[in-house]
């Protein structure tokens, strides 16, 4: 179940004085949707160049379903590409773009033609191989461009953010349907995007990347919900930071002290700092509850006044001023009634709760 | 006597019409280019067309409808030979041109990755002298006395010049080859620098090597500019007649010195006419003949 397909072992990439990549280290699981996060420039892109063999490690070694493919040139490696603009073959029909790559398959005549109609069904584009490829719109090219790589049966498939060129609505249902059939061929994806909630949508794994490090590596769920870093935790989503000092711990809990918050309890099986010491406390949005009236617990929670509201149709981001805090909280709430606008008017005074296992705590950053 | 009110809205309205239509728009822009195309290819055009039907009579120009001229043509072998010959010289030119031409255009497209605009002026250089100087130095270079031979026997290669380097049609094809190489890697370089590199990649990942790369991705889509490469040496070649008479000696004589010839020595301005005529259907059909092919090319490797 759980072979590994792409191991990348010590891979270091310069351009000249700058290091794109620093030192990575990741393994990809054979089945796996895969994605590569980060922002631009963090070496995401040249990480995937290196799979598909465009650019040479600097230093490292790639190993591509257990053969050493560090040194070799790309039309030798069992992967293939769905570039960041398709780069459909624009002399060439969708029929011949999508057998562009199989020239030496050895199949017949009719065979292959059996095969692209199939792709063409794969890929709902039935009846669209005479079309020419200037012909094509936007999403009709990725799909081009994903049949022409699928139909060479790759081991790995490297997406270069395919979704990127796309508007919102065409590029939430191709997540959908690259996600289905992805699931359908069962053929291993890495995908390079720099959109966290794409990111999120898709993979079973993530590796988030910050210049040309990789920072962590781990489900979307526990990426969001138990981030091991600051950068992650502020990339991925929405977070509130909180400077906090560490007092006690005992049975899963710990107890701390933040100046703008005042005592605050977090269930963890450890700690990652011992009492005495500082830690960021981290919380989202959507963890808030929020109330006009003072709550029992004597520890998560505080006291604020509204600031501004974003109505944002399904849910509205409120902001909340506390004393002592330079910039105010961020808080997500369900619209399920549609009274909002009326209740959190600007200056009233509310109070945020929050439980013990919503909050996450952070090594200090600088 | 029209009114004021009246002018004003005709005013209004052909600028309206103008600021409407397109096609109208379209033919302002063309207009000057039309002009001179009329006035300064096709008179002369019909000029040459009609003289091609008179006759000539020691220093008489008869001007009365005949085919005389054309039939000659046909009558007289010698100018069916040198049309022929000339269409060769320049399709050998051309080849060769654009043979030389391909790998200095991929060079600055794909390999050059600063100061492109240098070696694009770099090509350009040769332009910069006369075009007759340029033939005359080939001339100094292929001679009987010239750099190659004086070279070859200051080495002691040879102990007698080379009588085979100049006036002959390969000294027309290296000659002209060379006169005509930037015209040639120009619009080659352009469509080559025009190529998405990723569709190169797209091809590698796809399992291509660099070689099957290069057939199947790179040349079909700098074919257009191997077109217009090989149809701007071949057709102004196949009329040259500066490069044959110097250079050519008797065996290099290309149809351009015949007609030349007709209109200035030989005094005989309809038949001069009638061979520039056929020479242009000749080319006309020549190159419908090799857009014909390249059409074919490309169907192939697709």
């Amino acid at each position: 179940m759980s072979e590994v397909i792409i191991s990348i072992n010590n891979v270091t990439k310069d351009f000249g004085n700058v290091r794109a990549v620093n030192n990575a280290n990741l393994d990809v699981l054979k089945g796996e949707f895969f994605s590569l996060l980060g922002p631009s420039g963090c070496g995401k892109t040249t990480l995937l160049r290196m799979l598909a063999g465009f650019e040479l490690p600097t230093e490292g070694t790639i190993d591509i379903d257990g053969q050493d493919v560090t040194l070799s040139p790309p039309n030798i490696r069992p992967v293939n590409m769905v570039f960041q603009n398709y780069a459909i073959f624009p002399h060439l029909n969708v029929s011949q773009n999508i057998a562009f790559g199989m020239r030496k398959s050895g199949l017949s005549k009719q065979e292959l033609d059996e095969r692209i109609e199939q792709m063409l069904e794969l890929i709902k584009l039935p009846g669209y191989g005479d079309r020419g490829s200037n012909e094509l719109s936007g999403g009709q090219r990725q799909r081009v461009a994903l049949a022409r790589a699928l139909i060479k049966q790759p081991k790995v498939l490297l997406l270069d953010e395919p979704l990127g060129a796309l508007d919102k609505k065409l590029r939430e249902q191709m997540q959908i349907e690259l996600r289905l059939l992805q699931q359908q061929v069962g053929i291993t994806f890495v995908f390079v995007t720099h959109d966290q909630e794409e990111a999120l949508t898709l993979s079973d794994r993530i590796a988030v990347m910050n210049q040309g490090d990789i920072i962590e590596v781990s489900t979307p769920g526990s990426l969001y919900e138990q981030p091991q870093s600051r950068f992650v935790a502020d990339f991925i989503g929405t977070m509130n930071f909180f400077d906090c000092t560490l007092k006690d711990f005992s049975d899963g809990i710990a107890i701390g002290e933040a100046s703008e918050l005042g005592s605050v309890r977090i269930a963890t099986p450890q700690t990652i700092v011992t009492p005495g010491n500082d830690f960021t406390l981290a919380v989202r949005p959507e963890k808030f509850s929020i109330s006009f009236e003072q709550p029992d617990q004597q520890y998560n929670s505080v006291l604020g006044r509204m600031g501004p509201s974003a109505y944002l149709g399904d849910r509205s981001h409120l902001y909340v001023h506390v004393k002592g805090r330079e910039y105010p909280i961020s808080v997500a709430l369900q619209n399920l009634t549609g009274v909002l606008d009326q209740m959190y008017t600007t200056d009233r005074k509310v109070w945020l709760t929050w439980s013990d296992d919503s909050a996450v705590m952070l090594p200090m950053e600088g | 006597m029209p009114s004021a009110a009246f002018e004003q809205s005709l005013v209004s309205r052909i600028q309206l019409r103008f600021r409407r239509s397109e096609a109208v728009r379209g033919y302002t822009l063309l207009s000057p280019t039309l002009t001179i195309i009329l006035l300064g290819l096709l008179f002369p055009l019909m000029i040459l067309v009609t003289l091609s039907f008179w006759k000539q009579e020691y220093v008489d120009l008869i001007q009365t409808f005949t085919l005389t001229n054309y039939a000659d043509f046909f009558r007289k072998k010698i100018y069916y030979l040198i049309l022929y010959r000339s269409i060769r010289i320049s399709l050998l030119v051309m080849l060769v041109t654009v043979l030389l031409a391909y790998p200095l255009a991929y060079f600055i497209a794909f390999h050059v990755k600063w100061n492109k605009m240098i070696w694009i002026i770099l090509v350009t250089i040769p332009f910069w002298t006369s075009y007759l100087l340029r033939v005359f130095s080939w001339k100094v270079i292929l001679g009987y006395n010239g750099v190659i031979n004086s070279g070859l026997m200051s080495l002691g290669i040879i102990a007698e010049p080379l009588e085979f380097l100049l006036y002959n049609p390969i000294a027309v094809v290296i000659t002209l080859a060379h006169a005509w190489a930037a015209v040639a890697i120009l619009p080659i370089y352009v469509s080559l620098e025009k190529i998405d590199r990723s569709l190169i990649e797209a091809s590698r990942d796809l399992g291509e090597s660099a070689f099957m790369t290069f057939i199947r991705v790179t040349l079909p889509l700098s074919l257009p500019g191997v077109i217009a490469a090989s149809l701007l040496v071949f057709i102004p070649t196949v009329g040259d007649y500066v490069t044959p008479s110097l250079v050519g000696g008797t065996r290099g004589i290309m149809i351009g010195n015949i007609i030349q010839s007709m209109f200035g020595k030989a005094l005989n301005w309809p038949l001069g006419a009638a061979l520039s005529i056929i020479s242009m259907i000749t080319v006309t059909l020549v190159v419908c003949l090799l857009l014909g092919a390249t059409q074919l090319f490309r169907k192939k490797v697709a």
